[in-house]
This record gives C-alpha cells, sequence and structure tokens, in this order.
C-alpha cells in the first residue's frame, strides 16, 4: 500500500499541497488513454500511425495557444515542463543574442528554475541582477527602470509567485521593458490555468507554463515563443519543435496537456471564482482566532487557491508534522524540509526576518477541496500553535498558557 | 523521512518545560537557523536529578531535545557531558543528514547547561547540600 493511503491517527485526509503536485483530472486521463494503447506513431513519420500522433500533437498545440491567446499555433514549444521551459527561455535567449548584450534582469521572488539558470549564466561571462520587491512581493518598477541598460537583453519576471501568491503587474512590467526594446519572459507556471494569461494582450514574448498545474500530466509544459524572438535550443537532434525541442514527441502527455488547458479555459472562471471565496475564508479561520500570526503576500492582488501564512515564535515544519498527523497535508515555507537549511528566498526578499521566514506555512487549494476542508484545517491550528508555543523558548510569557 | 522514534517524540516529547530555580541554563542555536534551545537542570549529589527543555525547532529539533533529557536524567555530571549528538541520533533510530545539526544543538544544550552549573558552584559544588 502506498503511504499516502495509509491511515494514521487522522480520520480525515485533506490534500492542501496544489502547487507541489496536482491529481490529473479524470478527462484528460480519458483523452491520454488512447495514446498509452493503441495510437503509437511517431508524428514524424509519414504513414497513418505517424499523422495520427501528429495530429493529435497539433491539436494540442492549439489547445495550449488557445488558453494563453498566442498568435498561433506554433508559438507554442512542447518541453519537458516549466523548469525546462524557463532554462530555454533564460539561457536560450542569453545565448542567442550575446552580440545585442550580456545583461539579465530577475527578480528576487523567482522559482529556483529561474534562479539558477541566471546564476549559472554569470559564471558564463553574463551578468544577472536580482531587482527588489515590496513587502508584498510586488516587483520594484523603478528599480526596473533604472537597472534596464543598454546592455540587457532579457527581463524575466514570475507572473504570480508559487509561494506567496502575490500577482505582478505584467502588462506595466511589459511596457518598460519594450520601452527599451528588450525580451520579457513571464514564468506563469503557478498562474497559468488559475487567472487569464494573455500573451498578446500583456505583451509577453516568452512564456513558461506547466501541465501538472492546470491538472495535466507531470513532465510536459510549454514555452511560448513570439515570432521573432531570437533563441538558441538547449537540445540538439532531430529538429522537433521548430528546431528548438529535439526529441520524440511525448504524445500521450501533449495530448493530456492540450485536454487540460481546454478545460482551464472553459471553467477557470467558476473554479477561480469559488476558490477565491473559499481562500479568503480559510485565511480568516487561520489568522483571526491567534494571536501573532500574519498573512503572507497582498491579500487580494493574489492567486486563488494560494494561502501562504506565518505564526510567530514557531518554526514551519513542526507546524507541518502536526498537520500531516491530523491527516492535513501542506507544505513549509521553512527550508528546513528541504534540502538546503536556508528558509525561503522569496519570505526573505519580502522583507522577513529569518526566524519570521521560518515559521511560514503553505497551503494550495484545489478542486477537491471544500468548505468543510478548509475549517477543518484551520480548526486544528489553535491548538498545534499552542502546544508549539508552549514549547518554544522564543514565546513572550503572556502567551504561554 | 523520520524514524517512528523520532514521531513518537515529536508528538510526546518528554520533560518540556523550565525549572524556575535551575542549577544550571545552556542555550545553543539561533532563531536565524531555525532552532533554538534552552535546557534547564536540577543537580543533585552531582547527578543530573531533574531535566527541562524549551525548543523553537523543527521536528528533529523537538525530538532530540526530547530524547537528550531521558537520556541524560538521573546520569552523573561527567556522564551527561560524554553524551553526544551521534547518541542521540542512534537513539532516535537514525536522523536524515540534513537534520544531524539539530542533533548537534541538543548534545550541546545539556553540555552547556552542565558548565553553566559548573560556573555557578565549582566543579564538585552541590547547591543542595
Amino acid at each position: 500500500m502506498l503511504l499516502s493511503e495509509r491511515t494514521l491517527s487522522a480520520t480525515k485526509r485533506v490534500y492542501m499541497d496544489h502547487a507541489a503536485g496536482r491529481p490529473v483530472e479524470p478527462r484528460v486521463i480519458e483523452a491520454m488513454l488512447p495514446y498509452m494503447k493503441s495510437s503509437y506513431g511517431n508524428p514524424s513519420s509519414l504513414h497513418v500511425f505517424g499523422q495520427e500522433a501528429k495530429r493529435a500533437v497539433e491539436e494540442a498545440r492549439a489547445q495550449v495557444a488557445k488558453l494563453i491567446n498566442a498568435e498561433k499555433k506554433e508559438s507554442v514549444i512542447f518541453t519537458s515542463g516549466a523548469t525546462e521551459s524557463n532554462n530555454l527561455a533564460i539561457k536560450g535567449v542569453a545565448n542567442r543574442n550575446k552580440d545585442r548584450g550580456t545583461r539579465i534582469l530577475t527578480s528576487s521572488v523567482e522559482h529556483m528554475s529561474v534562479v539558477n539558470p541566471c546564476k549559472f549564466l554569470t559564471t558564463k561571462g553574463f551578468e544577472a541582477v536580482f531587482l527588489p520587491v515590496d513587502k508584498y512581493g510586488f516587483l520594484n518598477l523603478e528599480s526596473l527602470q533604472k537597472e534596464l541598460t543598454d546592455k540587457t537583453v532579457l527581463v524575466s519576471v514570475v507572473y504570480a509567485n508559487g509561494e506567496i501568491g502575490t500577482i505582478e503587474p505584467i502588462k506595466e512590467i511589459s511596457k518598460i521593458v519594450h520601452g527599451k526594446n528588450v525580451y520579457l519572459h513571464v514564468d506563469a507556471t503557478a498562474a497559468c490555468g488559475q487567472v487569464p494569461v494573455d500573451v498578446r494582450n500583456e505583451g509577453i514574448d516568452l512564456l513558461t507554463i506547466s501541465s501538472n498545474d492546470m491538472y495535466g500530466p507531470r513532465g510536459v509544459g510549454a514555452l511560448c515563443v513570439k515570432d521573432g524572438v531570437r533563441l538558441e535550443p538547449l537540445l540538439h537532434g532531430g529538429g522537433q519543435e521548430r528546431g528548438l525541442r529535439s526529441g520524440t514527441e511525448n504524445v500521450a502527455a501533449v495530448v493530456g496537456f492540450g485536454k487540460a488547458a481546454e478545460i482551464a479555459k472553459k471553467e477557470m472562471q467558476t473554479e477561480s471564482a469559488r476558490l477565491t471565496k473559499l481562500r479568503d475564508r480559510f485565511i480568516d479561520g487561520l489568522l483571526k482566532p491567534i494571536p501573532y500570526s500574519f498573512l503572507n503576500g497582498h491579500p487580494t492582488t493574489r492567486l486563488p487557491d494560494n494561502v501562504s501564512v506565518r505564526y510567530s515564535f514557531i518554526e514551519g515544519e513542526s507546524m507541518l508534522l502536526s498537520l500531516d498527523m491530523m491527516g492535513v497535508y501542506a507544505s513549509s515555507g521553512s527550508a528546513c524540509t528541504a534540502k538546503t537549511l536556508e528558509p525561503s528566498h522569496v519570505l526573505l526578499a519580502v522583507g522577513l526576518k529569518h526566524e519570521e521566514a521560518h515559521g511560514s506555512l503553505m497551503f494550495t487549494l484545489g478542486r477537491h477541496n471544500t468548505e468543510e476542508d478548509v475549517d477543518y484545517a484551520a480548526s486544528l491550528m489553535p491548538d498545534i500553535v499552542k502546544r508549539l508555543r508552549n514549547m518554544s523558548p522564543l514565546t513572550p510569557k503572556e502567551l504561554r498558557m | 523521512m523520520y524514524t517512528e522514534k523520532v514521531m513518537e517524540h515529536f508528538k510526546n516529547p518528554r520533560n518540556v518545560g523550565e525549572i524556575p530555580d535551575a542549577d544550571g541554563v545552556g542555550t545553543v542555536g539561533n532563531p536565524v537557523c531555525g532552532d533554538l534551545m534552552t535546557i534547564y537542570i536540577k543537580v543533585k549529589d552531582n547527578r543530573l536529578v531533574d531535566i527541562k527543555f524549551k525548543t523553537f525547532g523543527c521536528g528533529s529539533a523537538i525530538a532530540t531535545s526530547s530524547m537528550i533529557t531521558e537520556l541524560a536524567k538521573g546520569k552523573t555530571l561527567e556522564e551527561g557531558l560524554q553524551i553526544t549528538r551521534a547518541n542521540v541520533a542512534d537513539e532516535l533510530g537514525g536522523l536524515p543528514a540534513v537534520k544531524m545539526h539539530c542533533s548537534n544543538l541538543a548534545a550541546d544544550a545539556l553540555h552547556a547547561a552542565i558548565e553553566d552549573y559548573y560556573k555557578k558552584h565549582g566543579k564538585g559544588g552541590d547547591t543542595n547540600k
């Protein structure tokens, strides 16, 4: 039996870690099945098997293009996921446009798959600048303007922060970046499928999206590349995906991604409205009964699924373990759970002290979460916080019971 | 990622609290790193007759704090000084590699409390005579 199927001391099981992994939508699985069972052709083959596979890939490309309002379906390059898309955008633009400049600007609240390619490029003669954000995580536009020198070739900014939920003013950012004739890459991994993303209207040259983040299968994503953007591939081979991503297409996964995008397009508005209500109810339930508790990120300009909170004097992982024992599965802003012991760079960038960042807890809601779920999870927190605060040497006397 | 023993100590930590009239107090760690631990000891006839802890930290920081109080209780001060981070981790059935610093902390806090006792009372001193 899988560990996740084992009933621990909990009677309830409430999954609230959708940013880490989402269930694949049943309609998506249905759409994928034929391409795993009977349709096994290679889209590059001329015969009927190949053409059937090619048609399926192209239909999925159109579905994804429609979701983000790409100028044409060929703008969509399928990749293995958001990490590859971010790497392709950043390294691809940097390497191909060296003659124009070697400076890359990004924010200080990016995902590691943006941070680390930028850092890597600094070892190859490029310059990377991590721009500051305010206490909500909004990019400092003055500093963007100031740092946008003639040597800059690319600006890479997250559409909405996966950790604290804050949605960036992409249209404004685009105006500033394009005013200097520089490419804008936007990582919309957490946002796309939850909020409308429109590459043409918002002025996005390169857009990263991920399938699992919209209930599609894992291992597939896309980079949407505007016509005329000069880009060097990461993978060289048979020249698939307009030569920007060689390798035989993962047809079943691509088909699933397309279906997930189609469903997201149709159902986003209703589902996001439902989640936003649920999110706000949950935030109230988590914060109101407990003193010294705070919301991370902006209260309203935030992703519908994101609930990131922090409690003073205690540490995130011990809260996570306590929730886990009661059947609530969440995530922590504390790196004690991760491979490094540093707290999240996002929480530090919005100005939290180390010990505050260590006390953070992140819930990401999904299609299956109900009002009952959020009320149950919120109802657990007072006891968990009280127990851990009673154990902590940092807790002020008046809070000890 | 944690052993059952770690989880058991996390769920039911032994000897949580403060000793207001402690004979020795040791605090190690730093909330900046995400771990801070204070150990309080009561000494009689050169033995650790009571020991309590307060910890800010992750699951393993709490479990190792709890474990060190169990290991140290009833021991002589010299024996207490000989408890190492490896002992604590072994008694818990092992800790993830990245967490080994937490159990280091538990042994350090105990040693700091004993040193504090020595400083206040001198070696071989006994407040309760």
